[in-house]
């Protein structure tokens, strides 16, 4: 016969083409954390006194925290004072105003990610800020996003223009105390975006922020902050890659987002962190908190992403459904393999009456990709008449992956409903043959297998992003076929 | 067309085909019927290229090709299709989706240009009416959620689709109601013609009523025993195949 069923782990020998290094000089901190670090990230930043208190505060209760281990993942101990905290490309010492003053190197490498930053060239309708390592490089479009009033520019910037929106809502979804990791941003965290959309406000544009990991034995502590006042709209996309190499980088950013009364906001993530490679060694370890309040009745917030990168993602994009009528959304789809492990899903707390939350989760496993899916919906005695529907369901792929599912419902009020569905499959050598019967090649069929098994998360994400996240899941064959 | 020679199937060792020979010529139509587990399934997987057979002997060819030496993908490029018995629920991919994957990759196994949406589009609404296939269906996910009437339904719309040189259908009549299996009749009759073959592999005569094939042959044993014409059909119909046996058994 022409193919023998193992070639199905062949399948998944995709390569990974974000992971070039640009070679560019940089401006780093030596290894180590101490409080001096964190000083010297805040002159560099040049904040004020009360950012560099903030830090300061979460520095002290990180050093009483302990890193947690209840995550179905594994790995050795990383090492804190082996990575060094900041780490800019020197170009950026006087923070470019436009486009023309950015080193080409710079543009060189996100042209080279299929994002071209001039704005004619651009997807007319998204702005994007670009991160690379510990800065960002540039925001386009942010004059024509003022016009809107809404306001999208680095963290950095919104420390010093925007203090009092800063201080108001930083740390109050996720607060500094919240995880190890949490804190550890807290302490240390370099940069990010900021978003602000004004009451009764649509965002003319779908807004984005690309995360690049460039330098070595550097991590990458961003921030993400979006505020929709009221009766305000928001789409906001991440994309997120790093270069190849051997050892593993840390990755632990912490995202926040306030929908106010009627608002909305929905949060895209296509995150492509290099995963390591087919030994297991490398790759990053994603470490994420992400947190949505919705603070205000009717508020709504979806959060949709694609985890097809990082050796290690450990996220929980989750809502706190305080406003009466909001509604938390979580669409997922995560692929572990080679050696990756995620442990990923959501919480949807239910504190307003009449809430809602749907969950849909789709773990894909392959070779020795260990995926799992742990949620956790709580309705509280007040939530009357709340609602949750969850869907996981996970596909194996070859028979020494693994899926594991943790979901956790608490439920303190009778008027409530909640839903759980789960779901088991593998690519069955049945429908294999039953498409390849029909004329379509194996490696077609299993692509046409895998993106129908997430379809319903798909078709959830901006159409530009729903083509990419295609094309990441497409697990091509790069002449493999036995 | 198809040459069958001596061919000889293990499964885990265990030998299913022993020695069968079968000669299709272009525009006849072959019934091959016979008791439960005498390799009906097995001689229609073979020849489709489904993996899991061990090949011990004999050879399959296929318009003087090779058609062991295939994947299964290049047997369908060569025309061969394989109406499924229990076709195969493929959830989230859309069922004229695949349907179009399939037809332009048999058009570039073949040096054809793939055809565009519209001129597929048009292709499927004329084999929908021709067929008499619910409209629902083709928007739905493969088989997804069908009964077993509309799945062997889809199975003969994709057949008229796809236009085969060889339709090897796999017990297609099984689970079927009366209405589904004139259906299924008038499907493949639609699409008989001086140029394209039929294999039906079924239990029970009751589809070669709506199906008048040219050739019938028994399988039993590994091998086939007997062969007629359509009449043989309607005696099995009458004595069963336990007669066969003895006198297999005999000879």
């Amino acid at each position: 016969m022409a193919s023998q069923p193992q070639d199905i782990s062949e399948f998944v020998a995709r390569k990974y083409e974000a992971g070039f290094y640009t070679d560019i000089e940089q401006d780093s901190v030596p290894p180590g954390l101490d409080e001096d670090v964190i000083k010297f990230i805040s002159q560099k930043k040049g904040e004020p006194q009360w950012m560099l208190d903030w830090r300061l505060k979460a520095y002290a209760r990180w050093l009483k925290m302990t890193e947690p281990k209840w995550a179905h993942v594994n790995y050795p101990p990383i090492d804190l004072q082996a990575i060094s905290y900041y780490s800019a490309p020197k170009s950026q010492e006087n923070a470019p105003k436009s486009l023309d003053e950015v080193d080409p190197e710079l543009l060189e490498t996100y042209e080279k990610l299929g994002i071209p930053l001039e704005e004619q060239k651009m997807l007319a309708g998204v702005a994007v800020d670009m991160v690379f390592d510990s800065v960002s490089v540039l925001t386009t479009f942010k004059e024509k996003l003022a016009e809107a009033g809404v306001i999208f520019c680095s963290f950095s910037e919104a420390v010093i223009n925007h203090p009092e929106l800063v201080q108001r809502y930083l740390g109050s979804v996720v607060p500094v105390s919240d995880n190890y990791f949490a804190a550890l941003n807290s302490a240390v965290f370099t940069d990010g975006s900021f978003v602000y959309i004004p009451k009764n406000t649509r965002c003319p544009m779908e807004l984005s922020t690309y995360f690049r990991i460039n330098a070595m034995n550097t991590g990458q502590f961003e921030r993400t902050l979006i505020i929709a006042d009221a009766g305000s709209h928001v789409s906001y996309l991440e994309g997120c890659t790093a270069p190849m190499r051997d050892e593993n980088q840390l990755h632990a950013a912490v995202v926040e987002l306030i929908a106010l009364d009627d608002a909305e906001i929905k949060y895209s993530t296509v995150q492509n962190w290099y995963p390591g490679d087919e030994n297991g060694i490398g790759g990053i370890y994603n470490f994420v908190t992400k947190r949505a309040d919705c603070r205000g009745a009717n508020a709504k917030v979806s959060w949709t992403q694609v985890e097809t990168g990082s050796a290690i993602t450990w996220k929980y994009p989750s809502c706190i459904l305080k406003g009466d009528n909001s509604v938390g959304e979580f669409y997922s789809v995560a692929l572990a393999r080679n050696y990756q492990q995620a442990d990923t899903g959501t919480k949807m707390i239910h504190l307003g009456r009449n809430t809602r939350s749907t969950i849909i989760s789709k773990g894909i496993s392959a070779d020795q990709g260990q995926n799992a899916y742990r949620g956790l919906v709580r309705i509280a005695k007040g939530a009357a008449n709340a609602r949750n529907y969850t869907q996981c369901d996970s596909l194996l792929i070859g028979d020494k992956s693994g899926a594991h599912t943790f979901p956790y419902v608490e439920v303190k009020n009778t008027s409530s409903q909640v839903e759980h569905e789960a779901s088991t499959s593998k690519i069955s050598d049945d429908q294999l043959f039953y498409l390849r019967q029909r004329g379509i090649s194996d490696e077609d069929a299993i692509n046409m297998i895998v993106n129908g098994f997430c379809r319903e998360v798909f078709k959830e994400l901006p159409m530009e992003f729903a083509v990419e996240a295609q094309k990441l899941l497409s697990i091509s064959l790069e002449g493999s076929i036995g | 067309m198809l040459e069958i020679s001596n061919l000889q199937v293990a499964v885990a060792n265990k030998p299913i085909l022993k020695g069968l020979d079968l000669s299709v010529k272009p525009g006849e139509v072959h019934a091959i019927m016979g008791p439960n587990g005498s390799g009906k399934s097995t001689l229609a997987h073979v020849v489709a290229g489904r993996d899991g057979y061990d090949i011990t002997g004999g050879e399959v060819t296929f318009n003087g090709k090779d058609l062991l030496a295939l994947a299964p993908e290049e047997r369908a490029g060569e025309g061969v299709f394989l109406a499924f018995q229990y076709p195969v629920e493929i959830p989230g991919v859309n069922n004229v989706y695949m349907l179009k994957a399939a037809l332009n990759g048999l058009r570039k196994y073949r040096g054809q240009p793939e055809l565009d949406a519209i001129d597929f589009l048009k292709l499927v609404k004329a084999k929908t009416k021709s067929v008499g296939i619910d409209d629902g269906l083709l928007n739905r996910p493969v088989n997804t959620g069908f009964s077993g009437g509309e799945k062997k339904r889809n199975e003969v719309f994709q057949m008229s689709v796809l236009e085969p040189r060889l339709a090897i259908l796999d017990e297609t009549d099984s689970g079927l109601d009366i209405d589904a299996l004139k259906a299924v009749g008038d499907g493949v009759n639609q699409l008989r013609d001086s140029e394209r073959s039929f294999i039906i592999v079924t239990h029970y005569q009751r589809l070669l009523d709506y199906i008048v094939p040219d050739f019938v042959h028994v399988l039993a044993g590994g091998r086939i025993v007997r062969t007629g014409d359509s009449n043989l059909a309607l005696e099995l119909e009458e004595r069963g195949y336990d007669w066969l046996k003895d006198e297999t058994a005999v000879a």
